[in-house]
Parts: C-alpha cells; sequence; structure tokens
C-alpha cells in the first residue's frame, strides 16, 4: 500500500469516523447539559431570545470603535486567515470533489491560480498570527500548547497542499498522500482542540449575547 | 521464429541484411535520441554505437501475462520500431513468436544461455506465481519461477516489461489467487529495469533495449526502477488538457458539453496527475493519440497496484473506499455518548443539590 493510498483510504476514513464521533459527542453533550433556570426578570427593552443571541453575534463581528485601533491586526489577520481557509476549502475544485464523496453535493469550483494566491495569502496570514501570538507578551502569556496545536493541524494542510500543487520536495503522489494525511491528522483532533469553535462559536456567542440583552446591555 | 531475429552477429550487419540503409539507421538513431531526450548531436554516436554493436542475446519469458506486452511492441506503427528492436537484438527465446515448441523451444533457450553466459539480458512478461511453489502457472513442467530463477542466474540484466512483471500487476490484484509478484520480489541479485504500463508503450520498450545495446548501461532510473527518459514526468503534467484544469473546467460525464469541448478529466476519475508515463508525449499509434486525447481518464496502469486503488471513475481527491456505515455508526454512537455525559453530569448536579444525599459510609470501613 503506497502513502496515496493509505492516506485516501484507512486513513481519511478513520478521520472521519473520530471526527463524526467527537463533534456529535461535544455538541450533544454541551446541549444537554443541566442548566440553572433564570429566575430573573428580563430588563425594559431586552429583545427577543433569537433576535438579542442573532444581533450580539452579528455585532461581535466588528470592534467597537473605542477597541478598533487596539485589535485592528488581530481583527484583519483573523478575518484573512478564517475567509482565507473558506475559499481554500470550498473553492478549490478538488476539495469540492472530496465534499462530493462525503455528502453527495458539489459546485463549480475556482481556477487553481486564485486559490493558489488564496493559499498564500492565507498561509501569511496564518504566520502573523503566529508570530503575534508568540510576540505580544499577553497573548504569550495565556496561549497553551492548545492554541499551538490548533495552529499546527491547520496551518499544515495549507502549506502541504501548496508544496503538492508546486511539486515541492516530494513526488506529487506522495505529498499529496502527506496532504491528505494533514487533512486526516485534523479533522481527527478537532472535536478534541480549540478547532471545535467552528461549531461553537455560534452558541457561545450567541448565548452571551442573549444573557446581556436580558439584563439590558447589547454587546 | 523468424531466422534474423535469432542471428548473432553485429547490428550492422543484421541492418544490411534486411536491406535497412545507413540513413534508416541515421533516421532511426535521430528518433531514439529524442526519445530518450538525449542531444540531437548523440544520434550520430549512437548510429554508430549501434552498427558496430554485437547483438543483444535476449531471453524473452512469458509468465501470467495476457500477451498485450509483446503485442504492444509487435503491432507498433513505422518506422516499424520492432523491425528494428529486432536487428538490435537476437531473440533467442519467445514464446509467442519462436517457431519451435515443447523441447526445442527449451532447448533453445538453455543453449541461448549457455551460450552468452553472463551476457544475455532476460526480458520478462507476466508476473510470476510464487503460492504453493508457483504451480500455478507452468510451461514445460516448470513452474515461472524455476524458470525465472534458472535463466536469471546467468543473466547480465533484466527488463520487466509491463506492470505485471515490473509490480504483480492485475494477477498480483486482490485476493491474487496465485500468489502473484514483480520479477524485483524474486531476482534480487541483478539489476533490473521495469518498463512498465498495461500495454507499456512499443517506443518504450524499443528505446530501452536500445540504450541498453548502444551504451552497454542500464538508463538511469526512478525511485520504481523506471527509465527516467520515459518515466520522469506524469500525464497530468504533459497532458494537453492541462490549461482547462488550471481554469477549474471539468467535464462532468463523458457526454457533456464540456467532455465534448476537450475539457479536464479529473473529475471523471482521470488518474494522470498520479501516474508517470510517456503516453502524452510520445502518444499511440505512431504519435496519433492516447486515451485522455481519445476521451478516456487515465488509468494509471504504469502504476503500482492500479487496479487496487480505487474505482477508475472516483476522482482522485475522493476516497479510495466509501465509510458511510461507520461515519453513521459514530454519530450514532457520538450522540448516544454525548447524550450519556450530559445525563452523568445532570446526575452528579442532582445528587449535589440534594440536602438528604449525604455521603454513605461503607460499611466495615472502619475495621
Amino acid at each position: 500500500m503506497t502513502l496515496l493510498e493509505f492516506a485516501r483510504g484507512p486513513a481519511i476514513n478513520a478521520a472521519l469516523v473520530i471526527f463524526v464521533f467527537g463533534v456529535i459527542w461535544r455538541l450533544f453533550w454541551l446541549l444537554f447539559l443541566p442548566r440553572a433556570a433564570d429566575h430573573s426578570v428580563a430588563k425594559l427593552g431586552a429583545g427577543a431570545a433569537v433576535s438579542s443571541a442573532a444581533g450580539g453575534f452579528v455585532r461581535h463581528m466588528w470592534p467597537p470603535r473605542e477597541y478598533a485601533a487596539r485589535t485592528r491586526f488581530s481583527l484583519i489577520v483573523g478575518y484573512v486567515l478564517h475567509f482565507g481557509l473558506a475559499i481554500i476549502v470550498f473553492g478549490f475544485a478538488q476539495h469540492i470533489l472530496f465534499i462530493r464523496d462525503i455528502f453527495g453535493i458539489g459546485w463549480p469550483g475556482l481556477p487553481t491560480g486564485v486559490i493558489t494566491v488564496v493559499s498564500v495569502i492565507t498561509l501569511a496570514a496564518l504566520i502573523a498570527a503566529l508570530v503575534r501570538r508568540m510576540t505580544n507578551p499577553v497573548l504569550k502569556m495565556i496561549s497553551t500548547f492548545a492554541d499551538y496545536w490548533a495552529w499546527f493541524v491547520v496551518t499544515l494542510p495549507v502549506v502541504t497542499g501548496l508544496m503538492a500543487v508546486s511539486h515541492l520536495l516530494l513526488r506529487y503522489e506522495d505529498m499529496l498522500g502527506v496532504h491528505i494525511l494533514s487533512v486526516a491528522l485534523m479533522l481527527a483532533t478537532f472535536p478534541f482542540s480549540k478547532l471545535m469553535h467552528a461549531f461553537l462559536v455560534f452558541v457561545t456567542r450567541s448565548q452571551t449575547s442573549f444573557f446581556y440583552s436580558r439584563r439590558g446591555s447589547h454587546v | 521464429m523468424a531466422d534474423w531475429m535469432s542471428q548473432q552477429g553485429t547490428v550492422g550487419e543484421a541492418l544490411t541484411r534486411q536491406g535497412i540503409s545507413r540513413r534508416s539507421l541515421l533516421k532511426y538513431s535521430s528518433y531514439l535520441a529524442t526519445l530518450l531526450a538525449l542531444p540531437p548531436t548523440s544520434s550520430q554516436a549512437i548510429a554508430q554505437a549501434l552498427a558496430g554493436a554485437k547483438r543483444q542475446s535476449v531471453i524473452w519469458l512469458s509468465f501470467q501475462e495476457c500477451t498485450g506486452c509483446i503485442e504492444s511492441l509487435t503491432r507498433s506503427f513505422s518506422p516499424s520500431v520492432e523491425e528494428m528492436i529486432f536487428n538490435l537484438i537476437s531473440l533467442d527465446y519467445q514464446e509467442t513468436l519462436q517457431a519451435a515448441a515443447g523441447e526445442a523451444a527449451e532447448r533453445a533457450r538453455l543453449e541461448a544461455m549457455e551460450a552468452n553466459k553472463g551476457k544475455y539480458v532476460v526480458v520478462v512478461d507476466g508476473s510470476v506465481s510464487t503460492r504453493d511453489g508457483g504451480i500455478y502457472s507452468t510451461a514445460a513442467g516448470k513452474t515461472n519461477l524455476e524458470v525465472l530463477k534458472e535463466t536469471a542466474k546467468d543473466a547480465l540484466a533484466i527488463l520487466s516489461v509491463g506492470t505485471c512483471s515490473s509490480f504483480g500487476g492485475i494477477p498480483r490484484a486482490h485476493p491474487n489467487p496465485t500468489g502473484a509478484e514483480p520479477v524485483s520480489a524474486i531476482i534480487t541479485d541483478k539489476p533490473i529495469i521495469n518498463v512498465s504500463g498495461c500495454p507499456p508503450m512499443p517506443e518504450v520498450i524499443a528505446g530501452t533495449i536500445a540504450y541498453l545495446v548502444t551504451f552497454g548501461k542500464l538508463p538511469e532510473l526512478d525511485h520504481l526502477g523506471r527509465p527516467k527518459p520515459f518515466f520522469g514526468d506524469n500525464i497530468h503534467d504533459r497532458c494537453y488538457r492541462r490549461p482547462f484544469y488550471d481554469q477549474g473546467k471539468f467535464a462532468k460525464s463523458f457526454d457533456d458539453a464540456g467532455a465534448r469541448e476537450g475539457w479536464c478529466l479529473y473529475e471523471l476519475g482521470c488518474k494522470g496527475p498520479v501516474t508517470y508515463n510517456a503516453c502524452a508525449t510520445i502518444k499511440w499509434n505512431g504519435n496519433t493519440s492516447f486515451p485522455i486525447q481519445s476521451g478516456h481518464g487515465c488509468l494509471g496502469c504504469s502504476e503500482p497496484n492500479f487496479w487496487d486503488a480505487g474505482s477508475f471513475y472516483k476522482p482522485l481527491p475522493g476516497r479510495m473506499t466509501g465509510a458511510g456505515e461507520a461515519v453513521l455508526g459514530a454519530a450514532a454512537v457520538g450522540a448516544v455518548a454525548g447524550a450519556g455525559s450530559a445525563f452523568i453530569a445532570r446526575r452528579r448536579k442532582a445528587a449535589a443539590s440534594d440536602p438528604s444525599a449525604s455521603p454513605s459510609v461503607p460499611e466495615g470501613a472502619d475495621q
């Protein structure tokens, strides 16, 4: 069995099984956890649960004016790398085929050149995020292994994907195997790492916004 | 087998006997130089070397194969590659082409081995049965395994022609009932060149033999033992449809508008990106076409295990096999585990908030 066959076969399938199990386990666990009933009376002007949660979620996407200058760098880097990753994952024809293989749905892809440019920009944003994390005193102090691990398993597929397309270091089929293995690593650790925020961000921000809304505050 | 195929002497003498002019030899040498990616000036040197070279004694062994490899060579186009190649070599044993049969044929092999001890080249097409002592493929009362070991013992080098002899090929596909193995898994003390393909390209077979005869050494080989001049690039990088791949234009079915426009066949399962061969450059049938040009994706036939590497029609990024039931099972187990974890948390919380529930001391714990 070649590296590519192993990656396209047992490795990616095992990773998918772990990913699905882990994500559903964590979501079910969190959603069914006991919560204390809120007996307080909502403040005047508090919105309905859904609208206050959604409103707060949207407002969280951009910082308040007074924090704009201080958060500009991380905001831009964060948006660039998240949008970049989304374009790479959902815009590259080869990735769409992978998604179609699993879910049975697909859509037109973007030209390879566009994806390559986006990948390079995304990689630059990922490196910038890492440099900031390692140089900003506060961020450095609160960072744990989990933060660096999340960065590593996201960056590795971007690097190996670019190297596969560019025929660097290894033969294409071997680098493609390494790339798929790196994706498998990311998928398998996804539910148990900080990458889970891809699902939980919608829950946590909405819930926080809803709580604050009941207290008469818009965040 | 025609006499001229197995006659000794120099290549030049053989060409003269065949009425082939020096000009034809030069043309063929230029052709070889081009195939091997050698400088144009080397064609003159090749012609001189070929004319003076002794015809290489070749023993061609056919094992678990379909005869497609020898068909590929003998049915190649003009200028007749097979004629030229048979002028370069003295084909002393080839079961399909030789007139002799039975004991006479076997005697020819043994005589050729004795006469050219340590100098002959063994060409093998087909994989070798190894299970139960190799009894699943025999000829003249001998297993292929025995014949290979016996013939390879005093050989100069071995040329594995076709994917079966190079990597095991279709006979080695799961469940491999005959224990089929490539030559390289059995013979480990001789130089082996793998000319893979199902079938291999005639120009690649001929070019490799010509290189051996001309230069008296093995060409540069890749990590799978294949001649780099022919297997150095993958099909995808040399494919004329590559621009469509880069533009994201893919045929979705074999008869849609994209297919008619000649768009990339990647989404239809083409294995060109992971297949190394000269199909996209030399092409087949006298440089006429190759599978992708004919509208079908590359099967990856020159690669090891191509038969077991998933469906020919499944795109490369897709998984080789689905894991639908396992994923659904994982989802169900995840849901149960998640609900169970939450249930345990609820019970703990309820127990912690129940004032009547005090920790009990097990009976006898104070003893």
